[in-house]
């Protein structure tokens, strides 16, 4: 794997491009590895480079059904933020940002981390007041946030809607070192790495069935042949119920729901934050992908579904988002949409846990927050993989938290999945 | 969109309706233990394929609908009053 460093940049330019080599390998399954992780997406991509970079496990093999970068990976609006409050996600989700800070150097991937700010409006003095507390609480915990009154906002983003009467600006709640990334060079970057330090990334490698011994699971079935592990990561959100199953453990405090997202023609610079419209307005977040294109969604499709395409109702929901916040966005095209399938959880957190089978590790229930949550997601279950106890951070992301009451429920919506967007 | 015969009202956009979730939920009793609890409000079988779960016909005649659904291809098999007493008013108006 040929290093991107200035040298081999102007070495190859003058060579016509031609002594790069292969970004990952592409190697045949071999019977059994220390570790093997189901999912290929971000989350199981971090994992195994985890595993390799911090625990010295590079026996590692990622197994992806379809190819890297092709699920939710893809199908992200590339938000990154620590805006977090309850106990175990706000050390979580910050620690995560820190590792976004450094994952360029990291992975020698440029990844277009960009903290261009997440502005998240606010339209009533309730919201306010709510906001405010979680931003203090952030604040506490080292994380930056700061209030912007609409004096600031005005001078910041010129250009939203200032007379919207139903939903008045009155500020925003700010986080500046959040903003967003570059999702497919999240996803090869970290499969770049990984592959470098010796782990197996299996694609078109779907997994059909497990082999069951004394309680552990023995085997995988994959559409590639058996392969044994001796320790085997669940990291497949939106199919973590099919696979829970199939291993035969009955059910999940998840439902998979269905999210969409936009992306519209390019245009020239206009939007130089992430802006959020849901602090007591409507659900709707945006920004401006390098390439000039608005990136947008709104809220999940309100029914339960495993399909990856959404429906027209939500579409025209989140359009009239837009128009309600951005006018200035009326005349321009939408180029494409698409949905991905979401593990919406009961309390809205995630579980990086043991299970019932004892050499079985779950990492599932991202919610909407995944994408964000990818390099603290990688080293937090590599690191309970690797010496079989979660850390302190995670110790309640388990699937026990519900019987004991101790849920992680950042909005307070109750046992209804659908409603923790 | 998805449309939905409402055995009330007829066919409609899903979009007049709201989606509840599992009708398949046994609740137990009051006095069953913590786990059996646990089970029923927070543990769920997500079935990828044909399951049946409640709508609410909020923007309608607001009653609840059981309905057979494909959560793969949103295809609908059958929609029937939630309470079965409703079902017999439903099939004797026939």
């Amino acid at each position: 794997m040929t290093k991107f460093n200035a040298w081999n940049v102007i070495k190859n330019g003058l060579n016509g491009q031609s002594y790069w080599t292969r970004q990952w390998r592409d190697p045949e399954p071999k019977s059994s590895y220390d570790v093997v992780i189901i999912g290929g997406g971000l989350h199981g991509l971090a994992t195994a480079y985890y595993l390799a970079k911090n625990h010295n496990i590079k026996n590692v093999a990622v197994l992806e059904k379809g190819w890297i970068g092709g699920g939710n990976a893809g199908r992200n609006t590339t938000i990154v933020r620590s805006n977090y409050m309850m106990p175990g996600n706000h050390e979580f989700y910050e620690h995560s940002l820190k590792l976004w800070e450094n994952l360029s150097h990291e992975l020698n991937y440029n990844v277009m981390f960009s903290q261009r700010a997440h502005v998240s409006l606010f339209h009533s003095p309730g919201a306010k007041d709510s906001v405010s507390r979680i931003y203090n609480i952030m604040r506490l915990h080292g994380t930056d946030a700061e209030l912007w009154d609409l004096k600031t906002l005005k001078k910041k983003i010129p250009h939203l809607n200032y007379h919207n009467s139903r939903f008045p600006i009155l500020g925003a709640a700010v986080q500046k070192r959040a903003g967003n990334a570059r999702h497919d060079a999240v996803a090869w970057g970290y499969a770049r790495a990984a592959d470098t330090l010796g782990v197996d990334i299996l694609q078109n490698c779907e997994v059909t069935g497990f082999t069951r011994k004394n309680g552990n699971i023995e085997s995988i079935q994959t559409s590639r042949g058996i392969i044994k592990g001796k320790k085997i990561g669940f990291a497949v959100a939106g199919n973590t119920s099919v696979l829970w199953q199939m291993a035969e453990l009955g059910n999940l405090p998840i439902e998979s729901h269905k999210l969409q997202a936009f992306v519209s023609e390019a245009v020239k610079p206009l939007l130089d934050q992430v802006v959020v419209y849901g602090v007591g307005g409507a659900h709707f977040y945006i920004s401006q992908s390098d390439k000039g294109s608005m990136v947008f969604g709104g809220d999940l499709d309100w029914y339960k579904s495993y399909a990856q395409r959404g429906n027209l109702p939500m579409v025209q929901d989140v359009a009239e988002a837009a128009m309600a916040i951005f006018p200035s966005l009326g005349r321009i095209r939408l180029l494409r949409h698409w949905a991905g399938v979401m593990d919406m959880t009961m309390d809205g957190s995630f579980f990086i846990c043991k299970t019932p089978i004892s050499n079985l590790y779950l990492n599932a229930g991202w919610n909407y927050g995944g994408f964000k949550a990818s390099p603290a997601s990688g080293w937090y279950f590599a690191d309970l993989i690797a010496n079989e106890s979660p850390h302190n951070y995670v110790q309640n992301h388990n699937l026990e938290r519900f019987e004991k009451g101790i849920n992680i429920d950042e909005r307070g919506a109750g046992p209804d999945p659908k409603l923790h967007g | 969109m998805i449309r939905i015969n409402c055995p009330y009202c007829g066919e409609r956009d899903h979009s007049e309706f709201s989606y509840g979730g599992d009708a398949t939920i046994n609740y137990p009793s009051l006095d069953a233990s913590e786990k059996e609890w646990t089970e029923a409000i927070f543990f769920r079988k997500n079935i990828k394929g044909f399951q049946f779960e409640t709508w609410h016909h909020s923007n309608g005649c607001r009653m609840w609908l059981v309905v057979e659904r494909s959560t793969v291809t949103h295809e609908i098999k059958s929609v029937k009053p939630c309470h079965p007493d409703l079902q017999k008013v439903v099939e004797n108006n026939k």
